[in-house]
Order: C-alpha cells, then sequence, then structure tokens
C-alpha cells in the first residue's frame, strides 16, 4: 500500500504510532469535469494533529469535506475511491451520512453559529440525536458545560447561556462551534482553516484549544499558514493542484522536505 | 485498537430520515397545490367561458340581452386607459428612479422617498380609487373620464415603475458610468446616452409589470366612477368610458348563467391580453440584451 | 497659463448646457417628488373628507359602535361590524395562506433543484399577476358551488368562499417573499448543522426557518396587509350584509366593500354615506399602512442581520 510506501521511503515518514482509524484511498474528487483532488492516498493518526497545507483552491477544503461526506451537498461533485472510517467505506451506499458526520465534527472557516442561543447552539447536536432523551434536564446542562469547558469558552459566557450567540465576539464564536462539534461526543474533528478569521490572540487561543483537545480527538485541519501547521500538527500532508505531493511527520516536512515543490512552498517561492 | 463501529442508520435516525421524507413530500405537495389551483382556477374560466368566445363577442357593445353582449366598449376603454396611465407614469416614474439612483444616492430626502414608495406600494389599490374620486374626479373636475382613470391608475403604479427602474439602474456597472464621465460627459448626459440605454431591458419589464397590474385593476375604477354599461367608443382623454375589469365585474355579480358566462368570456379577453403584453415583454428584453452582448 | 485654459473649457461647456441640464434636473426632482405628494394628498382627501361624516358621529361611536347601516333609517355608524367582516376574511386567508405560503417558500428555496424551480417560479408568478376581479369570478362559480355540496345552509354570499379565493390570491405573494428569506440565510448555517448530522427537514425547520423568522414574519404581516385591502374578491362574493358575526358560512361585509358598495350606488356628494367612505377609508389607510411600516421595519433589520 502506498501510506507503507511513504513510510519507508526515507526517514522516520509520517507519525502513525498510534493507528488509524480514518484512511483516504485511491481518492479522486471533482466537480463536474473539473478534477479538484487526484488520486489522494493517507491516513490520519489517532488522537494526532494532521494538517494539510497548500496554496488556495489546490483541494484542501475539498479533502476535508470528502471525510465526513460534506461535499454531497454540492451537486456536481463526484468522489471515486474510499475513504475508510474504522474500516467501513463511508460512500457505502448502506452507510448513512448523518452517522458519520455525528462521528466527526467539523469547524468552518468562518464562525456559523445558528442564531439562537448558546445553549442551544451546543445543545443542537445533542438533541438532534437524542442523546439525553429521557434524562434529566440537568444531564444536558451538565454536558453543555462539559463542551463549554472543553472549548475553554464557559468562564466567558457562564451567566449568559441564554444571550444569543451572536452576541460573541468573533473568537468566542469560534469557539463555540467547536463547542458545538465535540457535543456530539465525535472521535475525529475536522477544522478547515479555523483560524483564519480570527486575530493573533484568538488565533492562539484556538491554537492551545487543539493541543489540548489533541489526546481525546482525531484532529485534521486544513490551514494556510505554515507556522500554524508546524505548531500544532504532528503530520502534514501538502497538497498542490489536486496532488498529495508530500505527506510526512510534521518536522521533517518543514525541516527535510523531500520534494522540490514542497521545498519551494514552505520557504515561500511561491503560492 | 478500531472499536466495532455501526455506521448503519441507528433505529432513531430510520425515524428520522423517514420524517425528512414526509417533509420533503409535504413541502413539494404544497407548492404542487398552487398549481392546482391555478389548473383548477383557468378550468373554471375555459369550461364556462370558451364557447362564448367569439368575434362578435369582442366586436358588440354590451347589451341587457347576455348572448348580444361584448367587450368592444371595454376593450377600447382598456386600451385608451393603458396608454394614457403610461403615458403619465411611464415618464415620472423612470424619472423619479434616475433621480433616486443617479442624483442622490444617500442623504435624508433619499431615505424619506425611499420609505415613502415602499409604503405606498402597499396602500391598497381601493385607497387610490378614493383619492383619484376626491382629487380627480371633484376638485381637478376632471369627471367620470379616461383621463381621470388613468391618473389614478398612474399613481396605483408609480411605486411599481420606480422599483423595476431603481433596480434596473443598479445593474449598469459603474464601469460604465466612469468612463462616459472620463469622456467629459455631463452625469445627464451619463444617464441618457449611456446608464438608461443599458437598463432598458429592467426597464421595459418593470412598464409591463405596472401595465399587467393596471390592466387588471378594477376597484379604483369602480371608485372614480367607471360606467358599468357604455355604447360608445370613447374618442378621447375626456369621454367617460369603461373597461375590461369593471365589465366582467358587472357580469359578474348578476346572477343569471348567460352573464356569468360573459364574465368567464371578458376575463379570457383580459387573460389573453395580459399573455400577449408579457410575451411582448419577454421579446423586447430578449432582443435588448441581444444588443448589449453581441 | 494651462491652467486657465482647462478652466475655461468647461465654464464655457457649463454655460451651454445649464437651461437644458437645469431643467432636466428639475423634472427629474419634481418626479420624484410625485410620491410624496401623492401619500400627502391622500391622507389630505381621507381627513378633509372626513371632516364632515365625524361632525355627525364622533370618533368613538365609530370606531366601538356595533351596528352599521347607514343607508336604512335608523341610521348608525358603528364600523365593527365592517371590521369583523374584514378580519373574517384576514384570518380565514391566513390561515390558508401563511402555512401553505411558507411551505411552498421552503420547497422553492430548499428542496427543487435549479429546473424544477425554472418551471415553478414562473406559474407561482402567474398565480400572483391575475387580476382579483378573476379570483372573484371564481370564489362565485366555483368555490361558492363546492362549499355548497359540503354545507347545504351556506348561503349564496359567505365569508368563507371570499377567505379561501383571498387566501389563494396572497399564497404566491407569501411564497416568494419567504422564498426570498429564506434564500437569505446563509449557506455556512446549513453546513454546519449538517455537519452535526442533521438531516434536511432538520436543516430547514431547526436552523433555516428559525434563522429567517423575522423575515418570514414580515412577510406574513405584508400578505395580512393586502387581505385587509383586497377589494374585488370579497365584493363579488362576501355579500354585502355588514354584521356582528362569527360564523363564516353568513354574508358579511368588509371595509372596502362598502366603499365600493357606496361608490357603486351613484351616491351624491355632500350626504352622510358619501362621507362614510372617506372616514372607513381612513381607517383602512391607517391599518394598513401601520401593518406595512411594521413588516418593512423587520425586514430592513432582517437584511441588515445578515449582510
Ligand atoms: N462548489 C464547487 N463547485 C465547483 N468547483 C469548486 C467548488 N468548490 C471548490 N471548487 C474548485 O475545486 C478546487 C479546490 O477547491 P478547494 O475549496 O478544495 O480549495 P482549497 O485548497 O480549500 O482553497 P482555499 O485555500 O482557497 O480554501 C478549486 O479549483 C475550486 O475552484
Ligand atoms: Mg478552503
Amino acid at each position: 500500500m502506498k501510506i507503507e510506501a511513504l513510510r519507508t521511503s526515507q526517514g522516520a515518514g509520517p507519525d502513525l504510532a498510534t493507528g488509524s482509524t480514518l484512511e483516504v484511498r485511491g481518492c479522486s474528487i471533482r466537480y463536474g469535469d473539473k478534477p479538484a483532488v487526484n488520486d489522494v492516498t493517507l491516513a490520519f493518526a489517532l488522537h494526532r494533529v494532521t494538517a494539510l497545507i497548500g496554496p488556495s483552491g489546490c483541494g484542501k477544503s475539498t479533502l476535508l469535506r470528502a471525510l465526513n461526506r460534506m461535499n454531497d451537498h454540492i451537486q456536481s461533485c463526484r468522489l471515486e475511491g474510499q475513504v475508510l472510517y474504522h474500516g467501513q467505506d463511508i460512500y457505502d451506499p448502506a452507510i448513512d451520512a448523518a452517522e458519520v458526520r455525528k462521528r466527526m465534527g467539523m469547524v468552518f472557516q468562518k464562525p456559523n453559529p445558528f442564531p439562537k442561543s448558546i445553549f442551544d447552539n451546543v445543545a443542537f447536536g445533542p438533541r438532534l440525536n437524542g442523546t439525553f432523551r429521557g434524562q434529566a434536564r440537568q444531564a444536558l446542562a451538565d454536558h453543555v458545560e462539559k463542551c463549554l469547558r472543553a472549548a475553554g469558552l464557559w468562564e466567558e459566557v457562564k451567566d449568559r447561556l441564554r444571550d444569543s450567540a451572536l452576541s460573541l465576539s468573533g473568537g468566542q464564536q469560534q469557539r463555540l462551534c467547536i463547542a458545538r462539534a465535540i457535543a456530539n461526543d465525535p472521535e475525529v474533528l475536522l477544522m478547515d482553516e479555523p483560524c483564519s478569521a480570527l486575530d493573533p490572540i484568538s488565533t492562539a487561543r484556538i491554537e492551545e484549544l487543539i493541543l489540548d483537545m489533541r489526546e481525546n480527538y482525531t484532529i485534521v485541519i486544513v490551514t494556510h499558514n505554515m507556522e500554524q501547521a508546524a505548531r500544532v500538527s504532528d503530520n502534514t500532508g501538502f497538497l498542490l493542484s489536486g496532488d498529495l505531493v508530500e505527506f510526512n511527520n510534521t518536522a521533517d516536512l518543514f525541516s527535510r522536505p523531500r520534494s522540490k515543490k514542497t521545498e519551494d512552498y514552505i520557504t515561500g517561492r511561491f503560492g | 485498537m478500531s472499536r466495532p463501529i455501526d455506521l448503519t442508520p441507528s433505529p432513531a435516525l430510520v425515524v428520522r430520515r423517514r420524517r425528512d421524507r414526509l417533509f420533503h413530500a409535504f413541502a413539494f405537495a404544497g407548492a404542487l397545490l398552487c398549481l392546482v389551483v391555478l389548473a383548477l382556477l383557468l378550468f373554471d374560466i375555459v369550461s364556462t367561458g370558451a364557447a362564448r368566445l367569439s368575434w362578435e363577442f369582442i366586436n358588440s357593445f354590451p347589451s341587457r340581452f347576455a348572448d348580444r353582449a361584448g367587450v368592444r366598449a371595454a376593450l377600447w376603454g382598456s386600451a385608451w386607459l393603458m396608454i394614457v396611465t403610461m403615458a403619465i407614469a411611464g415618464p415620472i416614474g423612470v424619472a423619479a428612479a434616475i433621480y433616486l439612483e443617479e442624483f442622490t444616492r444617500r442623504g435624508r430626502l433619499a431615505a424619506i422617498l425611499e420609505i415613502n414608495i415602499s409604503n405606498l406600494a402597499g396602500v391598497p389599490s381601493i385607497i387610490y380609487g378614493i383619492l383619484g374620486l376626491a382629487f380627480f374626479v371633484r376638485w381637478l373636475a376632471l369627471g367620470r373620464s379616461i383621463l381621470a382613470g388613468a391618473l389614478t391608475m398612474a399613481l396605483l403604479v408609480l411605486p411599481v415603475v420606480i422599483i423595476a427602474t431603481r433596480e434596473a439602474l443598479r445593474a449598469v456597472p459603474g464601469s460604465l458610468r466612469a468612463a462616459s464621465f472620463a469622456l467629459g460627459a455631463s452625469p445627464l448626459q451619463t444617464v441618457l446616452r449611456v446608464v438608461l440605454p443599458s437598463a432598458m431591458p429592467g426597464i421595459v419589464t418593470g412598464l409591463i409589470l405596472a401595465l399587467s397590474r393596471a390592466i387588471g385593476e378594477t376597484a379604483p375604477l369602480i371608485m372614480i366612477g367607471a360606467l358599468t354599461y357604455v355604447a360608445f367608443v370613447p374618442q378621447g382623454p375626456m369621454d367617460s368610458f369603461t373597461a375590461l375589469p369593471i365589465q366582467i365585474f358587472d357580469w359578474a355579480s348578476r346572477p343569471q348563467a348567460a352573464f356569468q358566462q360573459n364574465a368567464a368570456a371578458g376575463i379570457l379577453v383580459l387573460l389573453a391580453l395580459l399573455l400577449v403584453m408579457n410575451s411582448i415583454g419577454i421579446l423586447i428584453r430578449q432582443r435588448a440584451s441581444r444588443k448589449l452582448q453581441p | 497659463m494651462s491652467l486657465s485654459t482647462t478652466q475655461r473649457i468647461p465654464l464655457r461647456s457649463e454655460q451651454k448646457f445649464r437651461p437644458v441640464e437645469f431643467s432636466a434636473l428639475a423634472f427629474l426632482r419634481a418626479s420624484a417628488l410625485v410620491s410624496i405628494v401623492t401619500t400627502l394628498a391622500i391622507v389630505v382627501v381621507l381627513v378633509y373628507e372626513s371632516i364632515p361624516f365625524f361632525r355627525h358621529v364622533s370618533p368613538w361611536e365609530f370606531l366601538l359602535g356595533t351596528q352599521w347601516t347607514p343607508l336604512l333609517e335608523p341610521r348608525a355608524f358603528g364600523v365593527l361590524p365592517l371590521v369583523v367582516g374584514t378580519l373574517h376574511v384576514v384570518i380565514g386567508a391566513g390561515l390558508i395562506a401563511l402555512p401553505l405560503g411558507l411551505l411552498t417558500g421552503i420547497f422553492l428555496s430548499e428542496y427543487a433543484g435549479p429546473r424544477t424551480r425554472a418551471l415553478l417560479k414562473p406559474l407561482v408568478e402567474v398565480l400572483a399577476g391575475i387580476p382579483t376581479v378573476v379570483y372573484g369570478f371564481f370564489a362565485l362559480t366555483f368555490v361558492t358551488p363546492i362549499l355548497q355540496r359540503f354545507f347545504p345552509s351556506i348561503g349564496l354570499f359567505n365569508s368563507l368562499s371570499a377567505s379561501i379565493v383571498v387566501g389563494i390570491m396572497i399564497l404566491p405573494f407569501v411564497a416568494s417573499l419567504c422564498e426570498d428569506t429564506l434564500r437569505a440565510v446563509p449557506r455556512s448555517l446549513r453546513d454546519g448543522a449538517y455537519a452535526l448530522g442533521a438531516t434536511k427537514a432538520e436543516v430547514t425547520l431547526k436552523v433555516v426557518v428559525p434563522g429567517a423568522l423575522s423575515g418570514v414574519l414580515a412577510s406574513f404581516i405584508l400578505a395580512l396587509s393586502r387581505a385587509i385591502g383586497e377589494t374585488m374578491a370579497v365584493t363579488l362574493a362576501a355579500g354585502s350584509t355588514p354584521k356582528l358575526t362569527a360564523n363564516v358560512l353568513e354574508s358579511i361585509q368588509t371595509m372596502t366593500a362598502y366603499i365600493v358598495q357606496v361608490s357603486l350606488g351613484d351616491t351624491p356628494r355632500g350626504t352622510i354615506e358619501y362621507q362614510s367612505i372617506f372616514a372607513v377609508g381612513l381607517l383602512l389607510f391607517l391599518v394598513t399602512l401601520a401593518l406595512n411600516i411594521a413588516s418593512n421595519r423587520i425586514l430592513k433589520r432582517f437584511r441588515e442581520h445578515y449582510e
């Protein structure tokens, strides 16, 4: 398999010591006739942070959205190959996209809290899935508190849970979206440039959060910011016009890129 | 390491998916109902009135005898009314839109005008009728003339013309204006020679929309006293008149089946006119947009 | 030197164009003012012409009186029966048009593919473009006869039939306004809900519709204001019997239908019946104006919200 090939080709290779429950195999995605991702194969290490980097339009978001079938909602989008989650192809007709998404939280580029109260935002997923049905109300409230704490937002909002989520600042909104995403108790967290709309302080808080959450979640983060990738990730994949040029542990990828293209990119020679 | 995990829909999700499909069907049925109603409406009218439709019907004056009555006077009245209404509302509406869009972008006056126009658009047509009755018919002593009717109708459709024209003007790219200014044109020249021509398709659409509204309006004409029995073709804007919707209303309010048939036939004529007007509008729009993009 | 020439040329051309430009601008400005003048004229006419009426009938008596018999002795001018008649139509039409219109708007904005939409949308617009007198005819010749089969006691004129057709009339209006507001809800919110495992119905009902709630509300208010002002269908189908009744199978009279009735009757100017239409018109104008202003405000805030 390609993953093995990558690992043994040179140096240490990507850090997959913890194993992996999420893999992409021979995945090609196109919008209509326009290819966006070409024959990509990689594995996301369990309880590690994997960063996807690459210039704008190289297919990072497309690949990320393929992991929880968010591309299903784009009519022209077609996928070939497999996305394996716990060994099952999530594109298998017997599998329901909602079951997949429930297990993979997603955080978007721009904070997108629902125009509801802070509490209702976090409670949205558990309510959908009936997680606390038949239990005391307090169970849900406790869970919401737990998620807000995990997202580092609890102290700031504990007295105003009934306020509209839109009254929060951009950085707070993004942390609320993280709390909302982990409220389903997912195993995987998919983040698409979660800091690109935020100021440096909010960005730092979210990076800290990512590092904290690392032990509990398999995290995939798309980012434009190479320092960020270097700071938060264990493995990094470099995409260029739809091809996975290089996939390695982050330290090696940045210090000893195997590919000339990667080197050009990380040294800022283009993109 | 990989714990067993089931991604096939859980029982709860199966229920939710079923509800999802149900709601989809429900929304589809709702939308479909609109079409069913439209079909029933057309069926009712055609089945009642189609038999009555003939050249004779179109070319006869009204009559006490349902089978001899026709819409000739009403058609002429409506034609007069439409022409005079457009002659008034067209230039004023377009000019007002130009002023609002090209000469006072911001400011207090513009804000007041804007709110005022959107509120005017929501005033019931019968209120315009009351205005026409008091202002044009009595105070200006225009009587129950075509002119009084057209002035009333013009005020009624003015918001439609203004709103549509403004949208059309807004869609003209600013670069066109800049290019014209760069050639030394004055703001007015720019508007007349550059902006208006490229906004034309949108403006025509607005005018047709206004006409479609005006040709079917009944209440304001009843208010200003358009007659129901007119056995002549109006010769000038000061003549009294009837109009197609008035004639239809008159027939529809009579209990006899024969008159109901006349009403349905009259409606068919009215709907045909609407169809023709809107088709012409579409043609003009297409031709204009073809000219703009060679 | 060169400065003065560049100054001189526009000066000269300005002089040449001035009268034309000036009068053209004056025409534009005057045209824009026509809309203000119209509003003022409506207010002046309604107030001025109803003053004589309110000399005979106190505003109190007018607003709270429960008898409306302006054409019969003993005359009474309590507008409540007309208001109740109008309410019949507004409530009935609302019960039909608001849920169905919202549902159609939801279908158009969330479910219909581009091709279905391209087919459905113009047809809904056709429904919106049909003159109201046609709906009156439809009520009399189609809806009432069907109702007569279910309710043998129903009169030829009844508020139920009028409510149904007015509901049909404002339905396309509600549908397209709701569609617009639902479309204004950003895609990112839908994505956020899908990513949590929501089904399409859940996304629509728990995120999109609540997110567009104020816009939907504004559409509803605007549509109800239309129903209040609707004239021809109710004149033809609901009858001309002003009364305080809750029975929708009976004939009633709305404010608009009363105004039409009087003006059809060729009432001489100066009589109290003639004056009464201005009083009723004033009430109608104020109510619809208030609703329109409220709705426009809500809509404006809604649009700003998602800008
Ligand atoms: N909905 C869509 N329809 C058609 N083409 C799309 C769509 N979304 C993305 N694409 C195209 O697919 C390619 C990859 O897009 P993608 O959004 O995955 O890039 P990206 O790496 O996330 O870029 P960025 O860093 O700018 O977010 C681009 O060429 C883009 O134009
Ligand atoms: Mg992207």
